[in-house]
C-alpha cells in the first residue's frame, strides 16, 4: 500500500453544480474515482489509496495532465486504486469530471 | 552401376516391418510403438503432427513409449510443440534435433531444455518458411499426422482442422517417406477425401479423439474499455482512411473489439461494405455479428476453432467447405493469402523497442511466433496493386522515379502501453535481444522487424511510421504513442507536437473520438452467451467459456 496526495492550482473552475460523483470499482486493474466540490474554484487535489508501491512519477504525470487538461478547479478527488494501469486511471477522471459538470 | 533408389528401398523395407504389425493398412491403438519402433530408424527426420490447433497426441503417446535403445536421436520437424510428450522425447534421448515455429503452452520448458543442452536447436521459424524447408532440407522420412477419419485404404478425412496435414503428407510421401495417420474412427466411406490413400501408408485408430486447442475465442466480457477506444482509432484512423478491405487479424482482445465494433461503430461511419470485407482468418466467434450483419463477403481460414463448426456449415457462402459441408482450412495457403493477397495485418505483441522492433519472446519463454512475422511483413513480390498498398507505398515516399514506386503492405501494432502487472510495452531493448546472448543464437527471435511495421496503435493515440523521415523522427513517433512508460515519458514534447501537426500522431481528438464515448454498449456482443444468440444457437461453444 502507499498512500499519494497531488495539490494543484487550477486557472479556473470546473464548471456544473454537482456536489459528487463517484466512478469506476475497487476490483484488480481498476480504481474507484470519488469527486466532491468542496475546495476553493482554483485548487484540486488528489489523494491516492494504491495496492502498487513504486509508481509515485506515474501518478504524478496522469494526475498533471488530467488537471492540464481538464482544469477541475474545485475538487477534491480521492482514489482507492486496485492497481489499474494509467490508461484506466485517465478515462475515470475524465468520467468523473464529466459527471460532475452536469447541472 | 549408380543406384537411384536407394530411399525408395529404404522406404519400402520400413513398409514391410511395420506390415507385420498392421492388418493391411489398420493398426490398432495398442499396437503403435511396436509400429513406431518397426518404421523408424534412429537419425530419422520426422514431423509430429503438433499444428497450430490440431495435435496428433495419440502418435505423440507412442513415440514417447518407445525404447530409446531402438528408437533414438530423431531430428523433429514439426510446427507446434503444444503437448508435453513433444519435449518428453528429447529428455528420454529419443529425440535430440528440433526445427520448429511455435511452441505456446511449452514455451518456458524449452527454454529451460535448450539451457540445460537436452535440444538441439536448428531454428525457430514462421510456418511458411519451415513448410518450405519440408520441400528442400528438411523433408521428413516419416509424418505421423491427425484425422478424423479415414477408410481401410488410407483415404483420409481431416474434418474442418485440416491445418498442415497436406503440406506435411506432399513432403513426405512423394519424397521416399513413410506416412502414418492417427483417426478417432475407421468408416467404410469417408465423408471427403483430404487425403488420397495412396499417400497413407499405416492408419491406427486411436484411443480418444485427438485434442484441439480453442485458441481463437476470445470472450467479449473481458474486453476493456481501453480495447474498445484503440479499436475505435484503428477502425476510424486506418481502416477508413485506407479504405481496407482485404485483412488478417491476430487473436488479441484489440482485434476481438474491432470485429465486435463492425456492426456498431463503424456502421455507423457508414463503412459497410467499404472496408472488412476479405479475410485470412480463423473462424472467430467474435467476427459472428459482423457475419450475421452483412459485413464479411468472405474467409479463408488456417485452421478451425472449436464450437464453430455448425456454424460455418450453415454459411457456405462465407466460408470454404467441402462437398460434406464442412469446412476446409489450410494453414499453408491461408498463409500465403495473408502475406499476398490482404492489405493489412494488425496484432499484438508484448515489447516494442524505439525503432519499432517487436517480440513476443522474453528471457524465460522461447514461445516463437507462428505465422505472425509472415503476416506483420512486406512482400517484396507482389506485384497487383490496390488502393491501401498504393497509398501506403506513397506515404512511404523515398527518392527515385515515382513511377517506380512498390505499395506496402500496412503492417500495424495494436498495443497498450502496459500489459498485465503493469510491465511497459515499450522498451529501450527487447528482451529477445537478451535470450539470443544467452542461448548463443544467431539471429535473436524478433517478431516483426522495424522495417515492415507501419503503424502503431495505443491507447494514446496512432503513429503512421510510414510518415516519418528520419530515425529521430520515428523514435520520437513511438514514444509519442508510448503513454506513461518510461519511454513515453522520455519524449520531446515540441516534437512530438510537429509530428501531431504533420499527422504522423493522431490522438482520438484529432480522429473526432471522445475516449468517453469507448464503452462497453458499443460491442456487438457483450459476452459468450450474445455470440449464440448472434449464430441462431449453431455457435456452440466450449465449456470452460460458458457460464450459463
Amino acid at each position: 500500500m502507499e498512500k499519494l496526495t497531488f495539490r494543484h492550482r487550477t486557472a479556473k473552475p470546473l464548471p456544473g453544480t454537482k456536489a459528487q460523483a463517484i466512478t469506476g470499482v475497487v476490483a484488480s486493474g481498476n480504481l474507484e474515482v470519488l469527486m466532491e466540490r468542496s475546495l476553493a474554484p482554483d485548487e484540486c487535489t488528489v489523494e491516492i489509496d494504491t495496492a502498487i508501491n513504486g509508481y509515485g512519477p506515474v501518478w504524478e504525470a496522469v494526475v498533471s495532465d488530467f488537471v492540464a487538461r481538464r482544469q477541475p478547479g474545485g475538487l477534491r478527488i480521492t482514489i482507492n486504486d486496485g492497481g489499474a494501469r494509467p490508461d484506466t486511471v485517465t478515462l475515470r477522471l475524465l468520467q468523473g469530471a464529466r459527471l460532475m459538470e452536469a447541472v | 552401376m549408380a543406384d537411384w533408389r536407394v530411399q525408395r528401398k529404404a522406404r519400402d523395407a520400413r513398409i514391410e516391418r511395420g506390415r507385420a504389425h498392421a492388418e493391411g493398412k489398420v493398426v490398432s491403438a495398442s499396437a503403435v510403438v511396436d509400429l513406431l519402433e518397426a518404421v523408424l530408424l534412429p537419425g530419422d527426420r520426422v514431423c509430429l503432427e503438433g499444428d497450430n490447433q490440431k495435435q496428433a497426441d495419440c502418435l505423440a503417446r507412442g513415440l514417447s513409449a518407445c525404447d530409446p535403445a531402438r528408437v533414438h536421436d530423431l531430428h523433429m520437424v514439426q510446427s507446434g510443440i503444444v503437448l508435453p510428450e513433444h519435449l518428453d522425447i528429447f529428455e528420454q534421448g529419443i529425440a535430440r534435433r528440433l526445427d520448429y515455429s511455435y511452441s505456446g503452452p511449452q514455451g518456458a520448458r524449452i527454454a529451460r531444455m535448450l539451457y540445460g543442452g537436452q535440444i538441439a536447436l536448428g531454428a525457430v521459424h514462421t510456418y511458411l518458411e519451415l513448410f518450405a524447408r519440408y520441400f528442400i532440407d528438411l523433408t521428413p522420412n516419416v509424418a505421423l499426422i491427425a484425422g478424423v477419419s479415414a477408410d481401410r485404404d488410407g483415404n483420409l478425412y481431416t474434418g474442418p482442422n485440416t491445418e498442415d496435414t497436406p503440406t506435411v503428407v506432399e513432403a513426405t510421401a512423394f519424397k521416399n517417406g513413410v506416412v502414418i495417420a492417427q483417426v478417432n474412427a475407421i468408416v467404410d466411406r469417408v465423408p471427403r477425401v483430404d487425403i488420397p490413400g495412396d499417400r497413407v501408408d499405416f492408419v491406427v485408430e486411436a484411443d480418444r479423439p485427438f485434442y484441439v486447442e480453442p485458441l481463437f475465442t476470445r470472450d467479449p466480457a473481458a474486453v476493456t474499455e481501453t480495447q474498445i477506444l484503440m479499436a475505435m482509432m484503428a477502425i476510424k484512423g486506418i481502416y477508413a482512411e485506407y479504405g481496407i478491405r482485404r485483412l488478417n487479424h491476430g487473436i488479441g482482445f484489440g482485434t476481438a473489439a474491432i470485429e465486435l465494433l463492425l456492426p456498431t461503430f463503424a456502421e455507423r461511419l457508414g463503412l459497410k461494405g467499404k472496408i472488412a470485407t476479405h479475410w485470412a482468418l480463423n473462424p472467430h466467434p467474435s467476427l459472428i455479428p459482423a457475419i450475421e450483419s452483412g459485413w464479411v463477403e468472405q474467409i479463408h481460414c488456417f485452421g478451425s476453432e472449436v464450437g464453430m463448426d455448425r456454424y460455418i456449415r450453415e454459411r457456405p457462402d462465407v466460408f470454404f467447405t467441402g462437398s460434406d459441408g464442412s469446412l476446409r482450412s489450410n494453414r499453408a495457403f491461408c498463409q500465403t493469402a495473408g502475406l499476398y493477397a490482404c492489405d493489412l495485418f494488425i496484432g499484438s505483441t508484448l515489447q516494442i523497442d524505439l525503432q519499432g522492433n517487436s517480440s513476443t519472446v522474453t528471457t524465460n519463454r522461447v514461445a516463437g511466433f507462428g505465422g505472425a512475422p509472415n503476416m506483420g511483413s512486406d512482400p517484396h513480390g507482389r506485384r497487383h496493386p490496390s488502393d491501401p498498398w498504393m497509398k501506403a507505398g506513397e506515404e512511404a515516399g523515398g527518392t527515385g522515379d515515382p513511377a517506380l514506386r512498390r505499395g506496402r503492405k500496412l503492417v500495424v501494432q495494436l498495443v497498450e502501453t502496459f500489459g498485465d502487472k503493469l510491465v511497459p510495452a515499450f522498451v529501450e531493448r527487447l528482451d529477445a535481444l537478451e535470450l539470443a546472448r544467452k542461448l548463443d543464437l544467431e539471429l535473436a527471435p524478433v517478431m516483426v522487424y522495424a522495417d515492415d511495421v507501419t503503424h502503431i496503435v495505443t491507447e494514446e493515440g496512432i503513429a503512421n511510421l510510414l510518415l516519418c523521415r528520419t530515425l529521430d523522427e520515428r523514435e520520437q513517433a513511438i514514444r509519442g504513442v508510448a503513454g506513461y512508460t518510461d519511454v513515453g515519458r522520455g519524449r520531446d514534447n515540441a516534437t512530438v507536437e510537429s509530428l501531431r501537426a504533420r499527422k504522423i500522431i493522431r490522438r482520438p481528438e484529432d480522429l473526432g473520438i471522445d475516449p468517453l464515448d469507448a464503452d462497453r454498449s458499443l460491442l456487438a456482443a457483450r459476452s459468450i452467451k450474445d455470440l449464440v444468440h448472434w449464430s441462431g444457437g449453431l455457435y456452440e461453444p466450449p465449456a470452460k467459456f460458458r457460464n450459463w
